[in-house]
């Protein structure tokens, strides 16, 4: 820890701004996007609130933190249009804004109160918008992640950086670019429209579901930094599905024959955060003393978290109750959900597995859900129904270690030795973790 | 993300002023419900409950030999308990700030803020743990 040079109040401080900022800081970039219709001014302007009041609640957080970063940010971006010339039609846009309520607001002056902003009524359009705007299709992936955990999750370059195993320099230049993008693509601020919205979810859902595997596949070292990763996605999800149903109850006018897709989405967002809850309920049983990963088949499942299993069931029957089928992320969420109530290996219904997976092939096919069906297949009817399968996929990189250890498993149970030692080492020499290489290496020797 | 409980904690003098103050049911009810929304649409929120009237309750005393049962309201003590909440947060900082968003007042209100240790954190090995541990299992509590 590189605290030692601080005095403990100070400390204690910075923790108390960051936890204002992370509950907070979706609320206010989104109110000020909304206000100035650019994100990138917003969130520029917003942490130079934040880096202003790290110095200025050093001895006490204000009664109303919002109220102060707001009308903190709110001058800050006033004075950035000033500096600007007249001829920058966001400065026009913005003057136009204060038209209507701030026209005399001076830029020493406060403005006259952070409610000018703040319209309770508002705040879920403007954390939505900001998760729209943020998983704009112009950006990268990458880019994509980064903005979201900053603006929508509150997290620190810093942080983001510790989370995705990168210099702390590398997140704020995507960041950086992330937002030039916005602006070039002209990609404004708001909820886009009933046509674009499938597609524009789509991908919302998609960042919450890659945030979530990048800090669940961490296995060792910094795992438990990345597992707060993984926890502040199943919390987006959580947020998600708090907001979309609203996007379909409460539209404005002219929106009727599009509301007809929303029970899908309501029901695919349910789906992803009861995919993330079940995932997450098994992370207590994911590694053992020794730091080393363990599988699905050798977890002690008395370690899963039973809580977050009952949240993702609900979650599930709620995606099902919409009555029209699952999508994707709902049929995953079924499967890990067979896994959760399931005493064993044994005792898993293995048949209504290999039946969802046939599903979600069909619904997003993908070499990955073949082989994941191929398993299944060879737990439902036997080794050698599976390796049929595991030899038709087609389409996997040619470096997919765990290909090689499906057929290692599946021709070591058949009996054909010799094939099944070949496939560990082949394996092992693909597998890019030491430790994971070292048990495949293990068995491929306990079969000579 | 830890779980934290945050306990709210009043003491007759609270209670007093609350009746006093003219504030009704349906308006205590609908502040409760802003905030609880709140901690909900933020995903933060696990579990709540509010307790019923401590003069319904009763005070078991170990300080007598034999315990002595006490009727509520608790005669000298002063500290009441009125709920709690249990929520899914990174810090126990973060447990602080949704605290100070409570809309809790008064002389002597309080809110205690505590972290809830998983069943992790105890010796595995020990016998009491592991039938603990079975019964979280079984009832969805682990």
């Amino acid at each position: 820890m590189a605290r030692d040079h601080r005095p403990a109040v100070s400390d204690q401080a910075q923790r108390a701004v960051e936890a204002v900022w992370r509950i907070e800081s979706a609320r206010v970039v989104g109110a000020l996007a909304r206000y100035t219709g650019d994100l990138a001014l917003a969130e520029d302007v917003a942490q130079e609130a934040l880096a202003e009041a790290l110095v200025a609640w050093r001895d006490q957080v204000p009664a109303n933190p919002v109220g102060w970063l707001l009308t903190t940010a709110r001058r800050r971006a006033i004075d950035t249009f000033r500096r600007r010339s007249a001829l920058d039609e966001r400065y026009v846009a913005l003057a136009h804004g204060l038209a209507e309520g701030e026209a005399t607001s001076g830029g020493d002056a406060p403005p006259s109160g952070s409610d000018v902003l703040w319209d309770p009524d508002a705040i879920g359009d403007d954390v939505l918008a900001l998760m729209f705007t943020a998983c704009h299709p112009a950006l990268s992936r990458e880019a994509q992640i980064a903005l979201t955990l900053r603006v929508v999750g509150g997290l620190t370059s810093e942080e983001i950086a510790r989370a995705f195993l990168v210099p702390v320099p590398t997140v704020q230049a995507r960041i950086t670019r992330a937002k030039k993008t916005l602006a070039v693509a002209r990609a404004g601020f708001g909820v886009p429209d009933a046509a674009e919205r499938p597609e524009r979810l789509a991908a919302v859902r998609h960042v919450v579901y890659v945030i979530f595997t990048e800090g669940s596949s961490a296995t060792s070292g910094d795992d438990w930094i990345r597992h707060d990763l993984a926890r502040e996605a199943v919390r987006l999800a959580r947020v998600l599905t708090r907001l979309v149903p609203d996007l379909y109850t409460s539209l404005p006018r002219g929106s009727g024959p599009s509301n007809a897709g929303g029970s899908h989405e309501i029901a695919e967002t349910y789906g992803l955060l009861a995919l993330l809850e079940l995932t997450a309920a098994r992370f207590p049983a994911r590694v053992d003393e020794a730091g080393r990963p363990v599988l699905l088949e050798h977890q002690d499942r008395r370690r899963w978290d039973r809580q977050a299993i009952r949240r993702g069931r609900a979650a599930l029957a709620r995606a099902v109750a919409d009555g029209r089928g699952l999508g994707a992320y709902g049929l995953q969420a079924a499967i890990a959900e067979q896994h959760a109530v399931a005493a064993s290996v044994a005792e898993t219904d293995w048949d209504r597995i290999v039946l969802l997976y046939e599903a979600l092939g069909r619904l997003a096919p993908s070499p990955v859900v073949e082989l994941n069906k191929a398993v299944a297949v060879a737990m439902a009817f036997g080794p050698a129904a599976g390796l049929a399968l595991v030899d038709r996929i087609d389409g996997l990189p040619a470096a997919y270690h765990p290909l090689p250890v499906v057929r290692g498993e599946l021709l070591a149970r058949l009996g054909r030795t010799a094939e099944a030692r070949a496939a560990f080492l082949e394996a092992a020499r693909l597998c890019g973790n030491a430790a994971e290489r070292a048990v495949l290496e293990g068995k491929a020797a306990g079969l000579a | 993300m830890s779980k934290y409980m945050l306990i709210m904690r009043q003491t007759d003098e609270t209670n007093a002023a609350f009746e006093s103050s003219g504030v009704s049911f349906e308006e205590v009810i609908a502040m409760m419900g802003r905030f609880n929304q709140s901690m909900i649409d933020a995903g933060v929120l696990l579990q709540a409950e509010g307790l019923d009237d401590a003069k319904n309750g009763v005070v078991v005393d170990y300080s007598t030999e034999t315990p002595t049962v006490t009727d509520g309201p608790y005669g000298e003590t002063k500290e009441l308990f009125g709920g709690f909440w249990v929520l899914d947060v990174p810090t126990i900082e973060d447990a602080v700030e949704w605290a100070k968003r409570a809309p809790l007042a008064g002389p002597g209100m309080k809110a205690e803020i505590r972290r809830i240790p998983s069943i992790d954190e105890f010796p595995q090995d020990n016998e009491w743990i592991r039938k603990e541990r079975e019964w979280r299992e079984t009832t969805g509590q682990l």
